[in-house]
């Protein structure tokens, strides 16, 4: 072979074969990642038109996509959907708020100091493992079935976890950091305020996002449990009656609207904290 | 020497632990460091050295002994005793500039002030465009670098390096050293620096303390009697050599030690 015949070889693509997609932790080419994402929605969408269509299942327990689709457009048009969605949200939020507005502190003073640890944790810990739904009975029985109600579950449901988490938020500042505020002159004070508080709002907005997500399934209960309102009160009601379409529109709606939040939260936090590892 | 800048005197330092036996981390060390002198101490590892720069930052209290700053007794961390740590210690909030004007602006100086600083120390540190950049923007080598400014635009009168090189990569760390050098032949400052690399502690200081196995003492004081000012080149010079050869067979011995070998094998 003559050295003439030795041309440098054109980087070739190798074949790809299902096994390069399926290495641990390796990147895919993003036309790949977006089609087997696309592939895996219109596969559900699939299954539930032959489930449907295909007569696999009755209707009485699987509506198919149209009626489903036109039981939603009833519903929005004559305002049950929107009415029982803005009762769950104002619940959901009203509750949550409180938590997080009561929880957020505790949880950064816990995590701060082990003296406010020792205080706490033993009343968190222990009603942390009681399931809120064991406290709707006595609940309805100190405040009714109102919309006070609803809120007293979200709030207790979220508080104690949101309280726990901000706490490991914020036991796991970097001690180094506080450290070199204390070399660079600052106070106790000070190093609260500018470092701690700081260093801990990351990790606190993602702990806002998860309890976010915890408050819809508290709110659910509560409202199958006792309401005359709400999407959980929906879902309830159309069941009575057989309309499973109805169901099926209602669970589409607390899906769609916790994406939502979660979507809204990631957004926030990489425009409020553009300098965060995870923005 | 004349009256030192900084002295350690007779310090011991005693961790108690539940369950477990007390450990003397440092037992009966004395040091002393003069004005705008660069001392560095060498060790094997787990003899205590952070531990002493951490006592004389104010961080840890001794359990015996006393740390004295110009004659004065210390106790407290404080604003003119600047620590640069192994670890990224950026606040991650704040951007370079932020960083850098961190000390000046919590003691309360005016913006002009802390800004004139920051642009001052920023551009010592070669990151003059920087200034807007968040530290997950930056490589581990800037990231050091601002850390150094950061420190520095306090004006502290003795700067605590803690293995500040320690998690850069050969050719950073090399660049790093002459840059330190480089700052300190324009603005000299009293400065003590750890690390378990000979090479790096040579080249730095004036001044090698190499400290024994655990409990912390104080195994031999070397004066690395090298002209300023250096160059890495230096480091390959026969006198450098000769010291690091010395050196080398304490630490190694030291090592042995601290592994629980009665004796480490001859250094050739």
């Amino acid at each position: 072979m003559s050295l003439a015949q030795v041309r440098p070889s054109s980087p070739r693509r190798a074949r790809r074969t299902i096994w390069d997609v399926l290495r641990p932790h390796e990147p895919i080419p993003r036309g790949t990642y977006l089609a087997i994402l696309a592939g895996s929605g219109l596969g559900m969408v699939a299954a539930w038109c032959a489930l449907t269509y295909g007569g696999v299942v009755a209707p009485l327990f699987l509506p198919s996509p149209t009626t489903t689709i036109r039981s939603g457009i009833t519903l929005v048009a004559d305002g049950t959907l929107l009415q029982n969605a803005e009762a769950s949200l104002s619940v959901i939020v009203t509750g949550w708020a409180l938590a997080v507005v009561a929880g957020v502190p505790i949880g950064i003073l816990m995590g701060s100091f082990k003296a406010v640890e020792a205080l706490i944790e033993p009343v968190i810990d222990f009603v942390r493992y009681l399931p809120v739904s064991a406290l709707i009975p006595l609940l309805i029985l100190y405040i009714g079935i109102g919309t006070a109600e609803k809120v007293a579950v979200i709030f207790i449901g979220t508080f104690f976890q949101l309280v726990l988490l901000v706490a490991d938020v914020a036991a796991h500042v970097p001690r180094e950091q506080i450290d070199v505020s204390y070399t660079l002159g600052a106070s106790r004070a000070q190093v609260i305020r500018r470092v701690l508080l700081p260093a801990t709002l990351p990790g606190v907005m993602d702990t806002l996002r998860i309890t976010m997500g915890w408050a819809w399934t508290y709110l659910v209960v509560a409202e199958l449990v006792s309401a005359d309102r709400g999407l959980g009160f929906m879902i309830l009601d159309s069941m009575r009656g057989f309309f499973v379409d109805r169901i099926f529109v209602g669970l589409a709606t607390i899906g769609g609207l916790g994406l939502g939040f979660d979507l809204a939260f990631k957004w926030l936090h990489r425009r409020l904290l553009p300098w965060s590892p995870k923005a | 020497m004349a009256a030192a800048k900084l002295s350690l005197r007779e310090i011991t330092v005693v961790f108690r632990a539940r369950r477990a036996p007390e450990v003397v981390a440092i037992d009966r060390l004395s040091l002393d460091v003069a004005d705008r002198e660069i001392v560095s101490i060498v060790g094997p590892s787990g003899c205590g050295k952070s531990t002493l720069l951490r006592l004389v930052a104010g961080l840890v209290r001794p359990s015996a002994g006393e740390i004295l700053l110009d004659g004065r007794v210390v106790t407290d961390p404080g604003a003119e005793r600047g620590m640069v740590f192994q670890s990224y210690t950026l606040f991650p909030w704040l951007t370079v500039q932020g960083n850098v004007e961190f000390g000046p602006r919590i003691r309360g100086m005016p913006e002009e002030h802390c800004r004139e600083v920051a642009a001052r120390y920023i551009q010592m540190v070669g990151l003059t465009g920087f200034e807007r950049a968040y530290p997950k923007e930056l490589s581990g080598g800037m990231m050091q670098r601002v850390a150094i400014a950061r420190a520095l635009a306090n004006d502290p009168e003795v700067l605590l390096m803690d293995e500040p090189f320690g998690a850069l990569d050969a050719q950073t760390r090399a660049f790093m050293q002459e840059l330190l050098l480089d700052i300190w032949q324009k603005t000299p400052k009293t400065i003590l620096f750890v690390t378990h690399d000979i090479d790096e502690a040579l080249f730095l200081g004036s001044r090698v303390y190499v400290m024994t196995a655990r409990p912390g003492r104080l195994r031999a004081e070397v004066s690395v009697a090298l002209p300023r000012p250096r160059t890495l080149e230096i480091t390959t010079s026969e006198e450098f050599v000769a010291i690091k050869r010395r050196v080398l067979a304490m630490i190694r011995e030291e090592a042995g030690k601290a592994l629980g070998m009665e004796t480490a094998p001859a250094v050739p």
